[in-house]
C-alpha cells in the first residue's frame, strides 16, 4: 500500500476535530445510486461531490450520502440537497453541474433553480 | 452499462443490502480473459431464488433489490462468449458459513467486451456509501496485483475516523491509482 503514514496523519488531523454524528451536518447532499442512477452517470457525480467537499474543507459541515431509486428514473442522475427542513432536488446532474452546485448552493447559499426538478418539469 | 466497473458497483450494492460485513471484489485478468468475482458473507439467497435471479422478467417488486443488476451483468458476460455463475448459501440454512458468490467470465478480445473502465471510482463510491462494511479489492494481472483492503485501513484509522471521511476517500483513490500506474496493462 501507498503510505500508511499518510493515513495516520489523516487520523491525527481528524481526531483534533469533533467528529459529527450522522445527521448533524448543516447540509446533506444525497445522490441516487441505484441501477438507474448508476447507468445514467451518478458515479462521477457522487465522486465530484466527495472531492469538492474535501477540497474546500467542508468535511463536518456538509455530508455526502447515497440513496436508492426514488422512482423518478427518467430524471437521473438525481441529487437532493437537504438543509434543515428544506430540500432542493436537482435532476440530470453531471460533474460540471455538481461543481456548480457546491460553489453556488452549498458555499454560496443560493440554489440553482434552472437545474432543479421544478425547472425540468416545465 | 457503459463500463463493467459500473456493473460491479451495482452488484456490490446487493451484497451490502444482504447485510454483508465483508465484500470481496476480485478481478483476475489474463491476455484473453477477465474473471470477476464478487463474494460476500451476507444472508444469501434460496436455491429457488438463485435459479430465477438472472431472469429480468421473473423479478417482482418484493425482490426488487436485486432487480436488473444481475441480468445486465449476465448479458455483458455472455455477449463476449463468457458466462455468469451464482452460488449462494442462505443464512437460515448455513448459520456459520453463508453468503453469495457471483462469478462472471469474459473473453476480453471479443468485439462485444465492455471495457472495465474506472474501477477505482467504483471502489471509492462503495466505501463512501457503506463505510461500516469492509471491502477487499484485488485486481490480478499476470505480473502485478492491485489491492486494497479496508480492514487494514480501519486498523490504522481506529474507530473514531469513518472510512467515508473525504480525506480517507482521496487517499484510497490515490493509493489505487498509483498501483494501477505501476501496471503494464493499464486500464483507463
Amino acid at each position: 500500500m501507498k503510505s500508511l503514514e499518510e493515513l495516520k496523519k489523516i487520523r491525527e488531523k481528524m481526531q483534533n476535530k469533533v467528529i459529527l454524528r450522522e445527521g448533524s451536518a448543516e447540509k446533506r447532499i444525497v445522490v441516487g445510486m441505484a441501477t438507474c442512477g448508476i447507468a445514467a452517470g451518478a458515479r462521477p457525480v457522487l465522486n465530484t461531490f466527495v472531492e469538492e467537499i474535501a477540497k474546500r474543507n467542508l468535511t463536518g459541515t456538509v455530508e455526502v450520502g447515497q440513496t436508492g431509486c426514488i422512482g423518478m428514473c427518467r430524471f437521473e442522475p438525481i441529487v437532493e440537497v437537504f438543509e434543515g427542513d428544506k430540500r432542493v432536488t436537482y435532476v440530470y446532474v453531471n460533474p460540471d453541474k455538481a461543481k456548480e452546485i457546491v460553489e453556488k448552493h452549498i458555499v454560496g447559499g443560493e440554489p440553482i433553480v434552472e437545474y432543479t426538478i421544478g425547472a425540468a418539469e416545465k | 452499462m457503459k463500463e463493467l466497473s459500473l456493473n460491479i458497483l451495482d452488484i456490490a450494492q446487493n451484497s451490502i443490502h444482504a447485510d454483508a460485513t465483508l465484500v470481496q471484489i476480485l478481478l483476475d485478468e489474463t491476455d484473453e480473459s477477465l474473471t470477476l468475482s464478487i463474494v460476500d458473507d451476507g444472508k444469501g439467497m434460496s436455491e429457488e431464488f438463485v435459479s430465477r435471479v438472472t431472469d429480468p422478467f421473473s423479478t417482482t417488486r418484493t425482490t426488487r433489490k436485486v432487480g436488473m443488476g444481475l441480468p445486465l451483468l449476465k448479458l455483458a458476460a455472455e455477449q463476449t462468449g463468457g458466462s455468469l455463475a451464482i452460488e449462494s448459501r442462505e443464512r437460515t440454512l448455513y448459520p456459520e458459513d453463508h453468503g453469495t458468490k457471483v462469478t462472471a467470465f469474459f473473453y476480453k478480445n471479443h468485439l462485444d467486451f465492455t471495457p472495465l473502465g474506472d474501477v477505482v471510482s467504483t471502489v471509492v463510491s462503495l466505501v463512501q456509501g457503506s463505510p461500516d462494511v469492509d471491502f477487499l479489492f484485488r485486481h490480478t494481472f499476470p505480473d502485478h496485483t492491485v489491492e486494497l483492503d479496508t480492514r487494514e485501513i480501519r486498523e490504522v484509522l481506529g474507530e473514531e475516523v469513518p472510512l467515508s471521511s473525504p480525506d480517507v476517500l482521496v487517499w484510497i483513490r490515490e493509493t489505487l491509482t498509483e498501483q494501477y500506474e505501476g501496471t503494464d496493462e493499464e486500464d483507463e
